[in-house]
């Protein structure tokens, strides 16, 4: 409604109004990404300034795995697709094939969650640890903290597989998913900046 | 000494701010406006300077403040146009006039930043005197402890705890460091503070230019020991610089690394202590974190290793290793216990460490 | 032993020692709170009034009642905050030379931090977040705000985080490091005690909510405007609300992040900021100063708003320049960003790093200069009437400059050499707080209140507050300047030098002076409830308002406007009073509501118990607790049933009460 439609002498909205909480919602979730990011971001400068302090505990070139790192991170931008034709088949009402392209994707972020926690024992069990110094006290919370946005965001999915069960394509619940959807693909950008600045710059 | 350079103000200024005035008056005998080094009293310029430059500003706010409360209160007749809301002269003036007196500042700023900066070594001794090439700064090292301040002479090879002597007009570098807490080494009558940090070294240059005795501290909270931990600085004539060096020098007692260990341990209102003879490595092994026999010195940017293994996270050990309540630092009177001590019988690392890669010493890093 | 390690395992590190019931002080001050407590409790047992309670402020998610309670937990939180100060100041007056004082250091360190971290977090954001929650939906002309279960969520949090810090008066101990809990005083070596924990599960979780309080405020101004308020239609103070909370997005996640960093160091092993390792102390102080300085903003710029909208209420004139006022609000904020590190000029990082941090810093009086010259102007040719939030107005002003010159003062490097960590620089904030901020929520709560509560506030008593405060702080702040001035430095405990105590106490009587005046706001309040029918004002306009808040009844109804106002101008109210329009009596719509719910406390309650349970090393309870948090926050989302419709003839019935007063006061 913009102010020259409506009359200068109209003091008062006297007709039923329209409401569109929806667009509210999704302007907040995504001004709370931005707080989010800017956790990472404190996370990635801290990284930043503790890059080198190794302590005479190991560097990035002795303890990074690229191949692994490499597949995950495919896993990870693959399950963002699979998150895509989740809202496509959402758009177009299914509910099935919404509910089975989340799943998938659910099952991917579970793999990228899993071989993360492999590479951290493995880290472990060499004896590079998040207490050893700086730098892996620094490597290991920016990636954990990576890898528990993902496992909340797999438990929201399977909360929403849920919800989609009992209620269908209700528009809250597509709400949720468009929610969810912002919070998968913000991860996966993150993750990129993960994989670019603390394991492909420390390795090359 | 020269004399304040307190620029002319306008004569309505001076009749205006009270407070300030009063402030400048009662305070004019103490050490920051009243110092005794060139630094200080450069310092004590610049905080004059800058206060005349905004009075320019602050003043008539005030005054334009009382005189529109008064004029425009309701009922006094005063004119009365509500529509006033707008004027682009006045709005330029309005943001003009601050910003022409920010410019003059920053200005100001940005020369005596550069001018005294404490890594800069000193040009001049004082207004009228300039440096002698010829004559080196006398070196000292500044090492903050819990609860006290050590300093090394490492020319003299002495050193003190608590008790600062320096020869008038002699330019001063002090290079500091910390053990444990971040400490600010503070004499207001010598030159403005620096913050000393485990593993960091801070510079500053300095000279007294007046003998006698000041108060020295530390200004920045570390813990339960800060509120004494002072010292005494003493501004002497460079015979009684070299007496008084004699007369540590013949005292007797070392600072050697099983007194240092021992001195290391918190204490607190420690008295003046003297050292005949330093080693002169000392104040590296302590900036690197290597006093401790054995343990290897932290090079570079890359960090040290802890000398008595550091507690580990709170999840990792029995509740019975910390009782709620319990504080590390010792309570008004006791000398010790050493920090934790009953913290670390546990420590079942699991990482073994290898020694640092051997490199040069670190440099300061601030 | 095994009955031990039971005994261990069932309540972590917590033990009898823990509760301090050896100190008189503390076992006092924990039988008067503790009777006061009890006291209430009975009071509302006795008038059956937890169900009331419970059903319509606890669990309302409308924002007028949690603006009211976050008001009351402000309030509440300044009497704690107050009488740690009354003790700085009486230990500070006395511990010269021989005498030692009656507090030990031990004592003295916590009290500070517990001042300042109670100051900052507990009283001047939840007044803040309170008055803005109140007034900025009724100004822009919304029903609510844009996510009501979230504001009653971050509200609870608050309170939480509140409550943990008062339990650590009585159970364990608060931090010793300072209100920013410094490392390397912090770190585990150096405090294996509870206070650090205390402060960082409080704050944690206080902090969840004020950023999440602050993600709704922003999106309730960007989405929920009244039809024809476009950005440079909007009262001055949503303007204020907006910056400072878009701000408070940007900064909390930094401390949020720094504190989680220092977490765990503390509980994990981690070297982030420890001193060996690589660990880098001075890394926290950067990040904690991220958020620190813009936090100053976060609270001074609706406070700001506040005495624009004020200003040009008192003079019956539009603001004069609106719009310059709004770029300079822009401009702080976005330069507020940029200052951090002139809180330690002294750390060593070169002369052209200082340069910049410090001439950024002075950059920022400009606009707030602006700022200052507009107020100036908008009393300039006005008909000025000094009732009560005018009277602080004038005084605000006043103050406020010298404390932003002392404040440009301490930003040239040189000066702050000699300056930092000295009581000129405590005596500086000190007075842009209470000059600048704690005088505007003053002046905000006598100005809204009578919209709030339908009656105004006690002109006499407001009068006691009003000078009690003036007075003393600049009684109190004087000879703190001045000895600041003479090298003296801030957190002591003790001096040695006899002069100056004279000066300390000056100030500690300054400090009563302000006692006066807290203690006459109290009464303020009782005066006025006592004596509600003399004050009251039913036109919902008793000062001749410009906004919008002021077109509905007083208190408003809950649904705030029975028709949503068409904004036509940036003064709306005075725009519709001007031109003569017609409230509208007949053709009521049902409204849709948001439905209450418990869920804010329960979920806020388990963090509480989380936070504790971490503090204590109760793993199980820890766990236990965290579980059901998660549990419980998942079961909120499967409650669909969150609004209602206020049907069409209850909004007739109210809105017809309405109108016969408007026409009894007509």
């Amino acid at each position: 409604m913009s102010a020259e439609t409506v009359p200068d002498t109209t003091f008062f909205v006297t007709e039923e109004e329209h409401h569109d909480a929806g667009g509210a919602t999704l302007l907040g979730f995504w001004i709370y990404l931005m707080s989010d990011a800017l956790i990472f971001a404190t996370l990635f400068a801290t990284y930043g300034v503790l890059s080198g302090s190794f302590a005479g505990g190991p560097s990035p070139r002795e303890i990074f795995e690229l191949p692994l790192v490499a597949l995950n991170t495919a896993i990870l931008l693959v399950s963002s697709i699979t998150y895509g034709f989740a809202m496509i088949a959402m758009q177009e009402g299914k509910l099935g094939g919404t509910k089975a392209w989340l799943a998938i994707t659910g099952l991917l972020g579970a793999a990228f969650v899993g071989i993360e926690l492999y590479e951290f024992s493995t880290l472990i069990h060499e004896g590079a640890t998040p207490q050893t110094s700086a730098f892996l006290s620094a490597f290991f919370t920016l990636v954990a903290t990576h890898g528990l946005h993902v496992s909340f965001g797999i438990l929201w999915l399977v909360v929403m597989l849920v919800q989609l069960s009992q209620r269908g394509l209700h528009p809250e619940n597509q709400r949720r998913l468009m929610c969810l959807s912002m919070f998968w693909h913000f991860l996966d950008v993150v993750w990129i900046g993960v994989f670019t600045f603390v394991y492909l710059l420390g390795v090359l | 000494m020269r004399e304040h350079p307190f620029p002319a103000i306008p004569r309505p200024l001076k009749a205006a701010t009270i407070l300030s005035a009063a402030m400048l008056l009662s305070s004019c005998s103490r050490a920051v406006l009243d110092p005794a080094g060139d630094i200080a009293a450069q310092q004590r310029d610049i905080i004059y300077i800058s206060t005349a430059l905004m009075l320019l500003i602050i003043v008539p706010v005030m005054v334009l403040i009382v005189v529109f409360a008064l004029r425009y209160r309701k009922g006094k007749g005063a004119k009365y146009d509500p529509n006033f809301d707008h004027s682009t002269a006045l709005e330029l003036v309005i943001w003009s006039a601050p910003l022409l007196i920010i410019i003059c500042l920053g200005a100001l700023t940005w020369w005596s930043t550069h001018l005294l900066d404490p890594f800069r070594p000193l040009d001049r001794v004082s207004a009228t005197k300039a440096v002698d090439p010829k004559v080196k700064p006398l070196v000292i090292q500044v090492v903050s402890l819990d609860w006290k301040w050590l300093f090394i002479y490492p020319e003299q090879g002495v050193a003190t705890v608590n008790e600062l002597v320096l020869p008038v007009d002699r330019p001063v570098r002090f290079d500091l460091t910390s053990t444990n807490m971040m400490n600010t080494f503070y004499a207001p009558t010598l030159a403005g503070m620096i913050y000393t940090m485990p593993g960091m070294r801070s510079t500053l240059h300095a000279v007294i230019n007046r003998e006698g005795t000041y108060d020295g501290l530390s200004a920045n909270y570390s813990g339960a020991g800060f509120s004494h931990m002072r010292f005494k600085l003493h501004g002497v004539k460079d015979d009684g610089f070299a007496t008084w060096v004699a007369g540590v020098r013949a005292r007797g007692v070392a600072l050697d690394t099983d007194r240092y260990l021992e001195l290391e341990k918190p204490s607190q209102r420690v008295p003046v202590m003297r050292f005949s003879q330093v080693d002169g490595d000392l104040f590296r092994r302590i900036l690197q974190r290597c006093t401790k026999p054995g343990t290897p010195c932290m090079t570079g940017m890359h960090g040290s290793q802890p000398e008595e293994g550091k507690p580990e996270g709170a999840v990792f050990k029995e509740g019975q290793e910390k009782k709620g309540g319990e504080s590390v630092t010792p309570q008004p009177g006791s000398q010790s216990p050493p920090p934790a001590a009953g913290q670390h019988h546990d420590h079942h690392s699991s990482l073994n460490l290898n020694h640092a890669a051997p490199g040069t010493a670190r440099v300061a890093a601030a | 032993m095994f009955d031990e390690s039971v005994i261990k395992t069932i309540f972590g590190r917590l033990t009898w020692e823990s509760f301090p019931v050896h100190e008189p002080i503390l076992l006092v001050t924990f039988i008067v709170v503790m009777t006061l407590g009890l006291g209430i409790v009975a009071a509302v047992t006795k008038y059956k009034l937890w169900g009331f309670l419970w059903r319509e402020w606890f669990t309302s998610v409308d924002h007028k009642k949690i603006g009211i309670m976050y008001m009351i937990l402000g309030i509440i939180m300044l009497l704690r905050g107050f009488a740690d100060a009354l003790m700085m100041r009486a230990q500070q007056a006395i511990a010269f030379g021989a005498s030692e004082g009656y507090l030990n250091s031990h004592h003295y360190d916590q009290i500070f931090s517990a001042h300042g971290t109670i100051m900052i977090f507990f009283v001047a954001i939840p007044l803040i977040v309170g008055l803005v929650n109140y007034v900025m939906p009724l100004q822009i002309g919304a029903r609510d705000v844009a996510f009501p279960f979230l504001n009653n969520l971050s509200f609870w949090l608050t309170v939480a985080g509140a409550l943990l810090v008062m339990v650590s008066l009585f159970v364990g101990e608060f931090s010793r490091g300072g209100w920013l809990n410094y490392v390397p005083v912090t770190n585990l070596q150096n405090s294996p005690d509870t206070g650090p924990d205390y402060y960082l599960w409080a704050l944690q979780i206080a902090g969840v909510g004020t950023t999440l309080s602050a993600i709704n405020m922003v999106t309730t101004i960007i989405k929920m405007r009244a039809p024809g308020m476009s950005m440079m239609k909007m009262p001055i103070f949503t303007w204020t609300a907006l910056c400072s909370n878009v701000l408070a997005i940007a900064i909390f996640p930094v401390l949020t992040g720094a504190f989680a960093l220092l977490m765990l160091d503390r509980y994990v092993g981690t070297n982030f900021f420890t001193n060996d390792l690589g660990g880098n102390p001075m890394m926290y102080w950067n990040l904690v100063w991220i958020w620190g300085h813009p936090e100053v903003y976060v609270l001074v710029l609706p406070v700001f708003g506040i005495y624009s909208e004020i200003t040009s209420t008192f003079t019956g004139k539009r603001l004069f320049g609106y719009s310059s006022m709004v770029y300079a609000t822009v401009v702080i904020t976005i330069l507020s960003y940029l200052v951090w590190l002139h809180h330690f000029f002294t750390m060593g990082s070169g002369a052209s790093v200082n340069s910049f941090f410090g001439i950024a810093t002075m950059v920022i009086s400009i606009p707030t200069g602006a700022k200052i010259f507009n107020w100036l102007f908008t009393m300039y040719r006005g008909e000025i009437r000094y009732e009560l939030p005018m009277m602080w107005v004038v005084a605000f002003m006043l103050t406020f400059v010298v404390g932003g010159m002392t404040g440009v003062l301490l930003a040239v490097p040189p000066a702050d050499f000699v300056l930092h960590n000295s009581l000129f620089l405590v005596a500086h904030f000190h007075n842009v707080i209470i000059g600048g901020v704690v005088f505007g929520l003053f002046a905000g709560m006598d100005y809204w209140f009578p919209k709030a509560f339908g009656f105004r506030l006690d002109r006499f008593w407001g009068k006691v507050t009003f000078w009690g405060w003036v007075i003393g702080y600049w009684v109190a702040w004087t000879p703190i300047y001045i000895v600041g001035l003479m090298g003296t430095t801030r957190r002591v405990n003790h001096f040695d030098d006899p002069s100056l105590q004279i000066w300390f106490v000056i100030a500690a009587i300054g400090a009563v002076i302000i006692l006066i005046g807290i203690l006459a706001f109290v009464i303020q309040i009782a005066v006025s409830i006592i004596n509600r029918d003399k004050l009251r004002d039913t036109t919902g306009d008793p000062w001749n308002g410009r906004t919008l808040e002021w077109s509905t009844s007083s208190p408003p109804p809950a649904y705030n406007f029975a028709f949503t106002p068409q904004v036509h101008d940036l003064d709306a109210w005075y725009d519709m009073k001007d031109r003569g329009a017609e409230r509208p009596v007949k053709g009521f719509l049902p409204v849709h509501m948001p439905r209450n719910t418990g869920a804010g406390v329960i979920l806020s309650g388990l963090a509480m118990v989380l936070g504790f349970a971490m503090v204590w090393y109760i793993w199980w309870l820890a766990a236990l607790s965290a579980g059901a948090l998660l549990i419980g926050g998942i079961i909120h989302t499967f409650n669909y049933n969150r609004d209602y419709h206020i049907p069409a003839d209850e909004v007739a019935e109210q809105e017809d009460a309405r109108t016969k007063l408007l026409a009894a006061g007509a």
